[in-house]
């Protein structure tokens, strides 16, 4: 008996540093593509010459785009003054982002709710899969989508004078956010014990009132941990908002008018940028505020799913 | 097809291996005493919008003529200029003519104000929606649309309706050339949407009612040419090739090369090549124009 239990000791050992080894090996990945980003932005900081062109006031004050004229926000970093105000970028995010949340969270919350408390089983077990199927498209087929057929229908449908606009991305970049929220709603909302739904119906109230002030409350966290997942693939999604957002720098926040955001910046002008020059450099620049960006989000996000799991549970104090 | 293989018909297939062999070998021979031979070295430098073209031109070149090696280099027409006068290049690359006192420094230094080749043609049409009324437009007015000074159609004769404007991603050579010579380096209006490509840009126009791109002039799908004038008083140009190699289509630059003196042996060579049918034959595949005939 005792080799055969030695030699399992050593093989659970074994796998015990294997699994502490994976965990490693992806932590210190994300570090060192945070070193990488942090390095090649940091020019933005240190080079004389680079922050002529787009030092941190540059960035993000309002400058003239020629002597005398008015104090612009301008992404122009092609252009005989370059110009790298990031302003418009911020902007345009966060406008898709708004939209996308604002179509996406109340449709799989309903969906979420529909499918945990109200649908028959069989039905569930179609309708789960199916939605989960949807984040399983590739963005670029959405995105051509979006670009394509969505676009001339919002346009339409609206009277807009764009047919590229953050209605019709917001929309498309909210397709690939509905998934997300979907999944994570629908588990928070399916762990909630039996017992809440069968004390709720044993006290008289109706299914609809169970769900509603019973069932979902009680989810809250894990509901406001998808919603901040959703947000977080929303602001880093690319492919979706390069093909559908018209990619104009524009600084307003109608809906109804193009934007640019900020990862589509990257992915469209990565490419054929001079190494090592200012354009090169504050793209990095923008990576690592997106880095920031999904990092700080998800932050808050674990922080207020904590507190809210304490207070719920009771053991907050 | 080789010559002694008339009409293609099969032979057996011993006999066309041997065929094969011959100039094989020669070329094999060819190759390993081209270096010695004619270790012919050609720089280009200059011109970032001809940097892929050069590239193309030296590796059909290079491919056909093991015994040259041409290197390719950018950094701007000016950057080309420079390198020209200070002799550290064979073939200065530039897409605007050479200014006078670039002229004079060559002049100076060398006694020589150089040889200016035109190579191809840079130009750009200017797409509308089918539908749209306006038909031409100035250079001017091109000019207004773009920077955002122009925003309603009425006020260059179409309908009252705003104009949308596509454009391209900024590291595109057309976005460059568009600045650059329509523009006149004025930037590009904020609203003007940037799209992946000429086909995107046909495309959309296409789907858009009042909206203006543009691009190379091969797409013609449910969009229109808008017919350009130099100035008010000139007549309106449509890109057709006829009008663009006969130079009279107004969005169009020439593009050259300078050398120092009249090119001679390898340079040469090179340069007729290039003006040759299968230089020029690269040109249009590249995405230009061909050079004036």
């Amino acid at each position: 008996m005792k080799p055969s239990s030695l030699s399992h000791s050593v093989s659970e050992k074994i796998i015990e540093t294997f699994i502490h080894l994976s965990a490693a090996v992806s932590i210190v990945g994300l570090v060192l593509i945070f070193i990488f980003i942090g390095k090649e932005s940091l020019p933005v900081f240190t080079s004389p010459e680079i922050r002529r062109e787009a030092s941190l006031s540059k960035i993000f004050l309002p400058q003239s785009p020629e002597p005398g004229e008015e104090k612009v926000f301008r992404w122009q970093p092609v252009s005989v003054v370059p110009k790298y105000s990031l302003l418009p970028l911020v902007v345009g995010t966060l406008k898709a982002t708004a939209v996308a949340l604002l179509f996406a969270i109340p449709l799989a919350l309903a969906a979420a709710l529909f499918t945990s408390e109200f649908a028959p089983s069989w039905l569930r077990e179609w309708v789960k899969p199916v939605i989960e199927l949807l984040a399983g498209i590739p963005s670029v087929v959405m995105g051509f989508f979006a670009l394509i057929v969505m676009a001339t229908y919002v346009q339409e449908l609206f009277g807009l004078d764009f047919r590229l606009n953050a209605i019709s991305a917001g929309i498309a970049l909210g397709l690939a956010v509905v998934p997300v929220v979907y999944t994570m709603a629908e588990d928070a909302l399916s762990a909630v014990p039996q017992s809440y739904r069968e004390g709720s119906i044993a006290l008289g109230a109706t299914p609809w009132q169970t769900a509603w002030r019973v069932v979902l409350p009680a989810a809250f966290p894990g509901i406001f941990a998808a919603c901040i997942l959703g947000l977080g693939r929303a602001i880093g999604e690319t492919m979706i908002v390069l093909m559908a957002s018209g990619n104009a720098a524009v600084s307003s926040w109608s809906p109804t008018d193009p934007f640019r955001s900020l990862s589509a910046t990257i992915a469209a002008e990565m490419g054929e940028v001079v190494r090592g020059s200012t354009h090169y450099h504050v793209l990095f620049f923008i990576g690592v505020l997106l880095f920031l960006f999904t990092f700080f989000i998800n932050y808050l996000g674990q922080l207020f799913v904590e507190r809210l799991r304490q207070k719920l549970s009771g053991t907050d104090k | 097809m080789s010559p002694e293989h008339p009409g293609g018909l099969t032979r057996p297939a011993a006999v066309r291996t041997r065929l094969l062999k011959v100039p094989a070998a020669l070329l094999l021979a060819l190759f390993q005493t081209a270096p010695s031979m004619t270790a012919a070295g050609i720089t280009i430098k200059g011109s970032d919008t001809m940097v892929i073209l050069n590239q193309r031109w030296a590796e059909n070149y290079m491919e056909k003529n093991p015994g040259v090696v041409i290197q390719v280099t950018g950094g701007g027409s000016g950057t080309g200029f420079t390198a020209l006068i200070n002799g550290s290049t064979d073939i200065c690359a530039a897409s605007r003519p050479m200014k006078e006192e670039e002229f004079r420094a060559l002049e100076k230094k060398y006694g020589s104000r150089g040889v200016e080749i035109p190579v191809a043609q840079d130009g750009v049409a200017v797409y509308l929606n089918e539908t749209n009324p306006v038909n031409e437009l100035t250079l001017a007015q091109i000019r207004d649309i773009y920077t955002g000074k122009i925003t309603n159609w009425k006020s260059v004769g179409g309908r009252d309706a705003r104009i949308i404007l596509y454009s391209r991603e900024n590291n595109s050579g057309t976005y460059m050339f568009f600045m650059e010579f329509v523009l006149r380096n004025k930037d590009f209006s904020p609203y003007a949407m940037s799209l992946p490509g000429t086909a995107a840009v046909a495309n959309a126009t296409s789907r858009d009612k009042n909206s203006i791109g543009y691009g190379g002039s091969a797409y013609a799908k449910h969009i229109k040419f808008c017919a350009v004038k130099a100035d008010t008083d000139s007549p309106a140009i449509e890109p057709t090739e006829e009008n663009i190699l006969s130079g009279r289509y107004p969005v169009c630059r020439n593009l050259f090369f300078y050398t120092l003196r009249k090119p001679r042996g390898p340079l040469e060579q090179f340069i007729s090549w290039v003006m040759g049918p299968e230089g020029q034959e690269i040109v249009a595949q590249t995405g230009y124009f061909p050079v004036k005939r």
